[in-house]
């Protein structure tokens, strides 16, 4: 049985880990220390050989990323951190940077320096005021510290981070729409190519990484890609952050290597809430094909995701038991993806609002027969179809949503599902049985 | 925040240029700089647009278009507190639906209102990326975990009634204009308040500790040799409440 392998979170117990003397103190910045003797050609290739996939969700190489780069550009390079962590379920990099916002300074610094950039940005969601605070906190001890500036550690090498906080839209996480934020425009994806690592931030090279891919990065240097590699599976090696959420006994953060699944994960945790069982659940985040209680022993890493036909995504497990109507949490997804979507592309911003008229007749028990068909037909047209996958993600949300659980939208044609699915069974703390307070909450 | 050229303009002013310094290109600096006007004026006034625009050399037009794609921007006066429900799918279900009709039939206000004595203003937000404290509420963007429709009801009370609120993982709560003018990018020296991590946070590092479960040691000559290894038992073990 795979069990827990703390790394990143090791040490969020101690009560200063967020500050310079705690993270030293469990030795933080040894890494950065051993990073700056080498070569930074070695930096990239130490990271290409650990395999370290990246861990905002489309699980890209990062030491492949890190190598388009090109060694000879006349414009100077970025690296910008993805902090925008808003995808819902996802909720991993927020207490990595309360914690511990040193590791992903030290990582930032480890991942410049290999791309040879001296300004790097972490663009942070804007609606976290105090993880905002504890990132400035650590940027500035980092400065005193001789970590950040000029002649990091006497290594002649210079760096400076700024911490930019966004605006609150959910498809700044999508990298190019996050590199038009930080130009501060409207965040719009761009097409692609060309790719960021040739015309990215002011058309520049950049790395887009996600706070947890770049936060691994100080412990592949201490312990090498071989140790790396000890952990997780070959095409999906390493540890990392695993976010149980819903309707289990203990939500919380656990870190253990890729490929565990969720049957262990529940095992060792405590399992579902008593007195009720799975019914469904996300592998990583809304976006990420719903899956069901015949998927518990898939392991939870790239390829096992895939081979179900999800994906691994940000490894947001949203659990829901029996009590929990699949019509209502679909419609409430698309719900948010008609909200963020930018509107640059007419079928996602056209198609997630009829989406939405449909579902809710289907959730109201007024929905028609030919709806499901409709639905599925918009899914169509809306997926694959659109500059970024924003739109992908509410079809995948609807069209497994309707694959698993055909009979709900079926009865959505005559059944309110609050009927079929009382909204006060599924709450976790004491609520009034008010049979409309969905459909209030949806009309406001 | 207006043209009249008065000292709080001049410092205003010369704030927004203090984040413009901080990037290659100034244009950068837009989205802080329109925190900063919500932290000078409570929201986004058609002035803080115009001194947006001044600074960098842009249209009006062309910083409003700006202001008006982020949902953290707002077009009116919000409350002194600001006060987030999520009603996201997962905290939806958990009880947020609830939360969210509780204290806004509580309170006498709807999404994007105020209440008539300025206090607090309440929003449905999306996701804020604390799944595992839900429901969740928002207070100036700070997180107050685990809520009911109960615990809701008390705190926008507390809120209105002026007394000292803390998150339930961050700092007392400040005000709105307070919380944006941090998140614009100056600082107010509070990183220090609350814990390290939430209890939810740190419920699979205390089973591993339990049961002894640990990442393999760094291996013999590898830089991370020696005493800084990744088990969890070289951090002390603290329990907190």
């Amino acid at each position: 049985m795979t069990t827990l392998a703390p790394v990143l979170s090791a040490h969020w117990d101690a009560p200063d880990a967020y500050t310079l003397a705690g993270y030293e103190r469990t030795g933080g910045y040894r890494a950065l220390r051993a990073a700056l003797e080498r070569d930074p050609a070695d930096i990239v290739s130490l990271v290409k050989a650990s395999g370290l996939r990246g861990r905002g969700g489309a699980g890209f190489p990062a030491g492949m990323k890190w190598g388009f780069i090109p060694a000879d550009s006349a414009k100077p390079s970025y690296l910008v951190v993805n902090a925008d962590e808003s995808e819902p379920g996802t909720c991993k990099d927020i207490p990595l940077m309360m914690a511990t916002p040193h590791t992903l300074v030290e990582g930032i610094v480890i991942a410049a320096y290999a791309i040879k950039a001296k300004r790097a940005f972490i663009y942070v969601r804007g609606e976290v005021l105090h993880v905002i605070r504890r990132l400035r906190a650590a940027v500035a001890e980092a400065y005193q510290a001789g970590y950040l500036g000029a002649d990091i550690l006497g290594s002649g090498y210079d760096l400076d981070v700024v911490v930019h906080a966004g605006g609150g839209a959910y498809i700044c996480g999508e990298e190019t729409a996050l590199l038009d934020s930080l130009e501060g425009r409207r965040g719009q994806p761009r097409l692609r190519p060309p790719f960021p690592a040739v015309a990215g931030l002011y058309a520049s090279p950049t790395v887009i990484n996600n706070v947890e891919t770049i936060a691994s990065v100080p412990a592949i240097v201490l312990g090498g890609s071989d140790w790396f590699r000890s952990l997780g599976s070959e095409k999906s090696p390493g540890f990392t952050m695993y976010s149980l959420s819903g309707h289990v006994a203990n939500p919380g953060q656990y870190e253990a290597p890729l490929g565990i699944t969720l049957r262990e994960l529940l095992d060792l945790s405590g399992g579902m809430r008593a007195g009720h069982e799975l019914k469904f659940w996300t592998p990583g985040g809304s976006s990420t094909p719903i899956l069901t209680a015949e998927h518990l022993d898939v392991p939870l890493d790239y390829e096992g995701m895939a081979g179900v036909g999800s994906m691994l995504g940000t490894k947001a497990l949203q659990v829901f038991d029996e009590t929990t109507s699949v019509v209502r949490t679909t419609l409430r997804w698309v719900e948010f993806y008609k909200h963020e979507s930018c509107g640059k592309c007419t079928p996602c911003r056209e198609g997630n609002w009829w989406l939405l008229q449909i579902l809710r007749r289907l959730e109201a028990g007024q929905g028609r027969s030919e709806d499901i068909d409709l639905l599925l037909d918009l899914c169509d047209n809306i997926a694959g179809r659109s500059f970024c996958a924003l739109a992908d993600g509410t079809s995948a949300c609807v069209t497994s949503a309707i694959t698993h659980f055909r009979s709900e939208f079926e009865d959505g044609t005559h059944t309110p599902a609050w009927e079929l699915f009382p909204y006060e069974r599924s709450a976790i703390v004491p609520v009034a049985p008010t049979a409309t307070t969905a459909a209030e909450a949806v009309a406001s | 925040m207006s043209q009249s050229g008065t000292s709080r303009d001049e410092q205003a002013r010369a704030e927004m240029r203090e984040l413009m310094a901080r990037y290659p290109d100034p244009r950068s600096a837009l989205l802080p700089m329109l925190h900063l006007v919500q932290a000078y004026d409570g929201y986004v006034t058609s002035e803080g647009i115009e001194a947006c625009a001044e600074e960098l050399g842009l249209t009006t037009a062309e910083v409003a278009a700006v202001a008006t794609f982020y949902t953290m921007y707002k077009r009116h006066p919000m409350g002194e507190y600001h006060v987030g429900v999520c009603t996201n799918t997962l905290c939806a279900v958990m009880g947020g639906d609830a939360i969210w009709q509780r204290v806004s039939t509580h309170l006498g206000v709807g999404h994007d209102e105020v209440t008539p004595d300025g206090r607090v203003s309440l929003e449905r937000v999306e996701c804020n990326a604390a799944c595992d404290y839900a429901p969740v509420v928002m207070v100036n963007w700070e997180f107050v975990d685990n809520q009911s429709p109960d615990t809701a009801v008390a705190l926008v009370d507390a809120l209105r009634a002026g007394e000292d609120v803390r998150s339930t993982r961050g700092a007392h709560i400040c005000t709105f204009r307070e919380a944006e003018r941090v998140i614009a990018g100056f600082a107010d020296d509070r990183a220090g308040e609350g814990p390290a991590a939430g209890e939810p946070s740190l419920r699979g590092l205390r089973l591993a500790r339990e049961h002894g479960w640990q990442a393999p040691p760094f291996p013999a000559g590898s830089p991370g040799a020696g005493p800084s290894q990744p088990q969890t038992t070289t951090a002390p073990t603290k329990e907190t409440p």
